[in-house]
């Protein structure tokens, strides 16, 4: 099991949060999703300008085994989506943390509930046992 | 915790995410299943296929009691070695399973059955061989290990004793030899050339290392499953049950219809299916844009019932979505698939949609 980074935050749906300077929030999933998932073939991204609740589907990732939902973990409006998941979706395999981060929220609603890296570490070793 | 293998160790050392399968704790990747399949299309991939059943059968019975169990007639085999692809069928004409069996020698067959279905394949055919002269033995104390790939069979001589080598190489497709403790034979579920290779339980590990060792990659059940749905070959459970019969699996051609007196379990039932004009077609499906089919999505036709999904997935090779499908009977070519509350174009098209490295369809 890599490192998680610390400066970022975690939901129970194993996606992650990055707040950026500009107040925007990052999204993407984590290693321990896209390990579970196998080879990403397929994201099915948002349209920027696009409202999102807290909760609610926001992008779909497909592998080679599943679909899977990636749920808004705040409510606000779709700034930016990683444009180049359409011709590579395997780079969420590659660097789940960085060039893979799925989408970019101006966050303007509620926030679900997060977790620090340590956090989401026990969870994550709570749910493999 | 399900059955292991005698390749189980092999595969956690090799760093195998491991998933359950008809009771079985079997290898789904070695890390990408991705790689997996393309070594296979373009190079050698080795598979554990040990969770099959191996069923030997012998007497002076055992020929007629075949003619009668299975949909396709085993005495189409003349020559040693040759084998047959065939649905055993229940009484419905549904399929209980589908297999390969191997002739050996008058009295003497091979057959290679599923592994989730093997408690009833056991009980079903011990059940009918009751009225025939024929011994049923299962071979719990053989594994079985499949290389496949442009170069596999190349690659996997060496692994073979020299004793058999040039016999081995020899093998037609099809055809299968008995080499001492191995059975070589040259077929597979990938369509890609190769060999499945039956041996003692003691020697898999060996086998498997050299097979490592000689250049050939370990290839978990996700590439298998996507090298089959690319090569246009049915699975068990998915695409055809005991409710569905090979008529409507696109299996019509493993039906021996001839001679006419030759009375299999399921042909009366299946006589009165294939006249019927109305039933339903087993197709492949190209999904037009991005996006990923799946099994048991719903196929929606102009004017026509629905359809549906049987196998559905990404498809390495064409870099574009495939299914198999069984849908409505008539000639189209366009048709859409329900995918999360959109409809899709897909195109029909016939499979297999690769076989032998090549992509066969248009794309």
């Amino acid at each position: 099991m890599s490192e998680l980074p610390g400066d970022l935050t975690y939901t129970k749906e194993h996606e992650w949060l990055r707040q950026e300077e500009d107040g925007s929030i990052t999204i993407g999933i984590t290693d321990h999703a896209q390990t579970a998932l196998g080879d990403l073939v397929y994201v099915e991204l948002p349209e920027v300008g696009q409202e999102v609740e807290n909760g609610g589907e926001m992008a779909v990732v497909e592998s080679v085994k599943a679909a899977s939902d990636v749920y808004a973990p705040i409510g606000g409006t779709v700034t930016q989506v990683n444009d180049a998941l359409a011709d590579d979706p395997e780079m969420i395999n590659a660097d789940p943390y960085g060039d893979g981060w799925i989408v970019r929220l101006q966050p303007s609603g509620d926030a679900g509930e997060t977790m620090d890296p340590d956090a989401y570490q026990a969870f994550i070793y709570a749910l493999d046992e | 915790m399900g059955s292991q293998t005698p390749l189980y160790g092999c595969h956690v050392e090799a760093g195998a995410r491991i998933v359950d399968f008809g009771g079985w704790d079997m290898p789904l990747h070695y890390g990408s299943q991705l790689e997996e399949h393309h070594a296979v299309r373009k190079h050698a991939g080795v598979f554990d296929v040990s969770h099959m059943t191996v069923v030997d059968l012998s007497g002076a019975g055992a020929k007629e009691f075949l003619r009668r169990l299975l949909a396709n007639d085993v005495a189409k085999l003349k020559e040693q070695g040759k084998a047959l692809y065939s649905c055993m069928l229940n009484t419905d004409g549904g399929v209980i399973d589908d297999l390969i069996t191997y002739y050996l020698a008058p009295d003497r067959y091979r057959m290679i059955v599923n592994a989730a279905t093997r408690n009833k394949d056991l009980a079903w055919i011990n059940e009918q061989a009751a009225a025939h002269a024929v011994d049923v033995a299962e071979r719990p104390e053989l594994a079985m290990i499949a290389v496949q790939g442009p170069n596999a069979r190349s690659l996997a001589a060496a692994v073979i004793g020299d004793q058999w080598r040039e016999a081995a190489l020899a093998l037609q497709p099809f055809y299968a030899l008995e080499a001492g403790d191995l059975f070589i034979a040259r077929t597979g579920y990938t369509g890609e050339d190769g060999w499945e290779i039956v041996m003692p339980v003691a020697q898999a590990a060996g086998f498997w290392r050299q097979c490592l060792d000689a250049g050939i990659k370990p290839c978990g059940l996700g590439a298998r499953d996507t090298l089959r749905l690319e090569a246009g070959m049915n699975l068990y459970g998915a695409d055809m049950d005991e409710s569905i019969s090979p008529l409507e699996a696109g299996l019509g051609w493993t039906i021996a219809w001839d001679p006419q007196d030759r009375d299999f379990i399921g042909r009366g039932p299946l006589t009165e299916m294939r006249a019927n004009p109305d039933r339903r077609r087993f197709s492949g499906l190209l999904l037009e844009s991005k996006g990923v089919l799946r099994n048991h999505q719903r196929v929606v036709v102009e004017g026509k019932d629905d359809g549906e999904i049987t196998s559905g997935g990404f498809s390495p090779t064409l870099e574009r979505s495939i299914a198999m499908a069984r849908i409505p009977a008539g000639e189209y070519k366009h048709a859409q698939v329900e995918v999360r509350n959109r409809l899709l174009d897909v195109r029909v098209v016939s499979m297999p949609f690769v076989r032998n490295g090549k992509i066969r369809i248009d794309l």
